[in-house]
């Protein structure tokens, strides 16, 4: 029983260092899109620089929290399931 | 030249302190005397019935907070938070009791006896909260005396600082997103954003609390702009949400459900938005510095430092986007529930 209860508490750790990993995955791919489309466009047109940026920083921040959501998921598993392996 | 010398010497002492921060960090070492991260971290994101500020060696610096409790047979009772802790670790629980009451070491108040008490102290975050507020109406309310004293002129001092942003929460956000009506809701849209991005701010002073993310907090916000998007709702609002129209009969239930859903998803996502972009940002920082005690080495130490530094000036930024993207969204729910629609046959 020991052994069963370490093994799901190992299970949930691992889970939660996956899930943080993958949802690093998510947000880089999120805002790296923006920004390169970000980069796209001031190319394009140099003298809106200003508003793109403004645009980019405010979208990226809104991606971010996203991630930040399933953070918050995995920090919860980790701290609460994996408690119990100390 | 001696501007530059000023500037130049600012900056150098700004770097320089960074690296002090890293001694506020003592204060988390469990009793055997090694680094305890998780409940560093966690000590510094929750709210507490007493505020540390730091250790020196073993003594706390600590300013023990008001503690003010109400029970229906023993009516209205102020403590202060020391009465509850043991006096020399500063620690919390059940075993030091005062007059029948005690505080758990979850930081939960409970009565010896077993009866319902219910907790109104003044907690850290509570104190903070104050603070900002303070900070707030000094800001507003010497802007406006400028104003009064001075007329409709360019403005000087406070009132210089404090236009630019008004103005801009006034057209761009306001205005933009609620259209002819906005006005009226300019007042709240301005409180908003300056309680959010003050507390944002002044969260990441070494020694602050946690102010916007306690989800109690952003529970608080969110719910303000819950009640003042739904009651300020016309009736294109209302047959949006209970008969949306343009959808056919027999998928009505399903709508009305999800639209239903949709009321409470919207001050929900606010919340949670700004709860977690605020404290994730906080257990970054705190994380890099718990790293430099685990690790206990100068070369860490210092890449650690410069690492807490530019995620500092990322949260800065991050604070006033956050206050930023609340309001707007806040004005864009405004915009939505006062629009008035000019109905076509084949709308939406």
């Amino acid at each position: 029983m020991l052994t069963s209860i370490l093994l799901s508490a190992g299970l949930a750790l691992m889970g939660a260092g996956i899930g943080a990993g993958i949802v690093a995955i998510g947000a880089g791919l999120g805002i790296g899109r923006i920004g390169g489309q970000a980069m796209e466009s001031i190319a394009r047109q140099p003298e809106a620089a200003g508003k793109v940026q403004t645009a980019m920083l405010i979208i990226a921040a809104l991606i971010e929290v996203v991630s930040l959501f399933a953070v918050v998921v995995c920090l919860l598993i980790a701290l609460n399931a994996g408690g119990l392996t100390f | 030249m001696t501007r530059k010398f000023l500037v130049l010497s600012l900056l150098l002492s700004a770097f320089l302190l960074n690296f002090s921060v890293a001694t506020f960090a003592a204060g988390a070492e469990t009793e055997e005397g090694k680094e305890d991260p998780t409940g560093f971290i966690m000590h510094h994101i929750k709210d507490s019935h007493e505020w540390h500020f730091f250790n020196i060696g073993h003594t706390h610096i600590t300013l023990p907070l008001p503690v003010i409790t109400y029970a229906s047979d023993r009516g209205l009772e102020f403590y202060k938070s020391s009465d509850f802790q043991n006096p020399d670790t500063h620690k919390f629980g059940k075993e030091y009791a005062h007059n029948g009451i005690y505080i758990d070491d979850h930081e939960h108040l409970g009565r010896v006896d077993g009866g319902s008490i219910l907790d109104f102290s003044l907690t850290k975050n509570v104190a903070m909260m104050l603070i900002v507020i303070a900070l707030v109406l000094y800001m507003a309310l010497s802007a406006a005396g400028h104003y009064k004293k001075h007329g409709a002129v360019a403005p000087k001092g406070a009132a210089s600082l404090v236009e630019p942003i008004v103005i801009f929460v006034r057209d761009e956000i306001a205005h933009k997103a609620i259209g002819p009506k906005y006005m009226k809701f300019v007042p709240y849209l301005l409180t908003l954003f300056f309680f959010i991005w003050i507390g944002n701010l002044l969260g990441l002073l070494p020694g602050a609390a946690n102010l916007t993310g306690n989800i109690a907090v952003t529970f608080t916000l969110a719910m303000l702009t819950f009640i003042i998007v739904n009651v300020n709702g016309n009736k294109d609002y209302w047959k949006h949400v209970f008969a949306t129209p343009g959808v056919p009969v027999a998928l009505l239930p399903i709508i009305v459900v999800v639209e239903f859903i949709g009321l409470f998803t919207k001050p929900f996502a606010l919340m949670v938005r700004l709860f977690v972009a605020i404290t994730a940002g906080h257990i970054v920082i705190l994380a890099f510095i718990s790293l430099v005690f685990i690790f206990e080495s100068y070369a860490i130490g210092v890449v650690s430092t410069l690492m807490v530094t530019f995620i500092n000036m990322i949260e800065l930024l991050v604070a006033t986007i956050q206050a930023y993207v609340f309001t707007l969204f806040t004005a864009m729910y405004i915009g939505g529930a006062v629009a008035e629609h000019h109905h076509d046959d084949d709308h939406h």
